[in-house]
């Protein structure tokens, strides 16, 4: 039979973090480019001063989002670069999932730290 | 003085051949031939040995599936107008390993393609006295586009996860499980769960879409992956609040 | 079989065709989104405690990473949207609800999002 053959039991793990990548994704596909705009153009262009800047990223709601948005980033690269590194014939290396998923916890939680540092 | 066609085809001899060549035919140039025109006119009139697959040469079997100048393509819908006065390469179709000249084993497909378990699964049995099942424009449309395959294979050729990974579930297997994971007649969707959700199955996609891009029929292999995704992944969300939680 | 001819996909695959060379151009604007989120942590860091983030952002270097990013930001953007109708798949009886009408209703949801953060920010 052509089923008996197949070792194929389902991935577990792979809803959560499609998920997280496909939640990461449209955060960022909707937030990154004004976000650059801001950082990039608005301070440098003197359009937010440089008082507002400070206050606006001491705020604890801004940094508590901040810190939201560096994990949905940090998840949504983990994976897609993951399997880009798949396809670009680094399969070893794309296997070894704890590196891009635990980088992605590992980073944010430095952005926690930083967070409450104030 | 008539125009002159040119094809370099692949040929392999494995009794013969330690390595593959290219071998060149000209034909005269007919502006209402197909490829597969040619490839036929070459076997019966100049060289009986090259060895290729064709049937209805017409679009709807599936047959005659090979790169004509890189590109995966239906041999029988690829007009040699549309590339004269060039040169046309024909190859067999990437991806699979080659038997001899145009001819690809296609062994690893047919074990794909029952793997997604592409029947209906009804939920409960249904005696032939219970009549026809009876479905509205509406339920139909659900399924319809990807039930249009006609398992030619050029969407594996065009997918490079499947030429980096012979283990990957591939395009046409998973949009026919899809096809009929959205039949209203069917109930298999949790029977398909562990061949589409294996990793070698949906996961493995990384939504290339050259697949959708080179099916003759419009299938759109990607489009189906993606809801696949989306449904599975949903369906494993729902089952950590609903541990008996019914489907998406 | 022994005597089949096998012809294994070189590494190269993706600078064959232009279709291919997006893909992973796609794929790797994971990159700038991994680059930015460790911007978001510096500021998180500095927190204005000195002038060295605002210093920082006025600097070419950083006015030049920041085009960089923003390119393959709305490259990565535009795409997005372009997907969201392959997985969206919307019915209105027995007609799909056009595909490049969800995409065009997430192109205005992504412009009302950068204008209320703008506003947000700089107002």
């Amino acid at each position: 039979m052509a089923d008996a053959g197949m070792n194929r039991g389902s991935d577990r793990s792979a809803p959560l973090l499609w998920l997280l990548f496909a939640g990461g994704g449209t955060v960022s596909a909707m937030l990154l480019p004004v976000m650059v705009l801001v950082t990039g153009v608005a301070v440098p262009a003197g359009w937010m001063s440089e008082s507002d800047l400070i206050s606006l990223i001491r705020n604890p709601l801004t940094r508590l989002v901040l810190v939201g948005l560096v994990f949905f980033f940090l998840f949504h690269w983990a994976h897609r670069f993951r399997y880009a590194l798949v396809d670009l014939g680094f399969t070893r290396l794309g296997r070894q999932a704890w590196l891009f998923y635990g980088t992605a916890v590992a980073v944010t939680v430095l952005a926690g730290l930083a967070a409450v540092r104030l | 003085m008539s125009d002159q066609t040119v094809l370099e085809v692949h040929r392999y001899l494995p009794d013969e051949d330690a390595e593959p060549r290219f071998q060149s035919y000209e034909v005269t140039y007919k502006e209402k031939w197909v490829v597969l025109d040619a490839m036929n006119h070459i076997k019966a009139e100049i060289d009986p040995t090259l060895s290729f697959r064709w049937s209805c040469r017409m679009g709807i079997c599936g047959s005659c599936g090979m790169m004509v100048n890189g590109e995966p393509k239906l041999t029988c819908e690829t007009f040699i107008r549309d590339y004269h006065p060039d040169t046309i390469k024909v190859e067999p179709l990437t991806h699979f390993p080659v038997v001899r000249d145009l001819v690809i084993n296609m062994e690893d497909f047919m074990e794909k393609l029952p793997s997604v378990s592409p029947w209906l699964i009804p939920a409960e049995d249904e005696p032939l006295e219970d009549g026809e099942h009876q479905q509205t424009p509406a339920q139909v449309a659900q399924y319809q586009r990807f039930s249009m395959c006609i398992n030619c294979m050029l969407c594996y050729s065009a997918c490079p996860v499947y030429g980096l990974d012979s283990k990957f579930t591939g395009p046409a297997a998973l949009a026919l499980a899809q096809r009929y994971n959205l039949d209203s007649r069917d109930d298999g969707h949790g029977h398909r769960a562990d061949a589409v959700t294996a990793h070698e199955g949906i996961w493995e996609s990384t939504y290339v879409g050259e697949c959708t891009q080179v099916c003759p029929k419009g299938v759109d292999p990607a489009g189906a992956i993606q809801m696949l995704k989306l449904s599975y992944a949903l369906d494993w969300a729902k089952s950590l609040v609903m541990p008996r939680g019914g489907r998406t | 079989m022994s005597q089949e001819l096998t012809r294994p996909l070189p590494r190269t695959w993706w600078l064959k065709k232009a279709s291919y060379f997006l893909f992973m151009i796609r794929e790797l604007t994971s990159l700038a989104v991994f680059a930015y989120a460790l911007l978001l942590i510096l500021a998180l860091w500095t927190a204005g405690a000195d002038a060295s983030f605002s210093t920082f952002l006025n600097s070419p270097v950083s006015v030049w990473l920041h085009v960089v990013v923003l390119a393959l930001a709305l490259f990565h953007t535009g795409t997005w949207i372009a997907l969201t109708p392959k997985v969206m798949v919307l019915w209105r009886d027995d007609e799909r609800v056009e595909p490049d009408l969800i995409a065009g209703v997430t192109a205005i949801l992504f412009l009302m999002v950068t204008g209320g953060v703008l506003w947000l920010t700089l107002a």
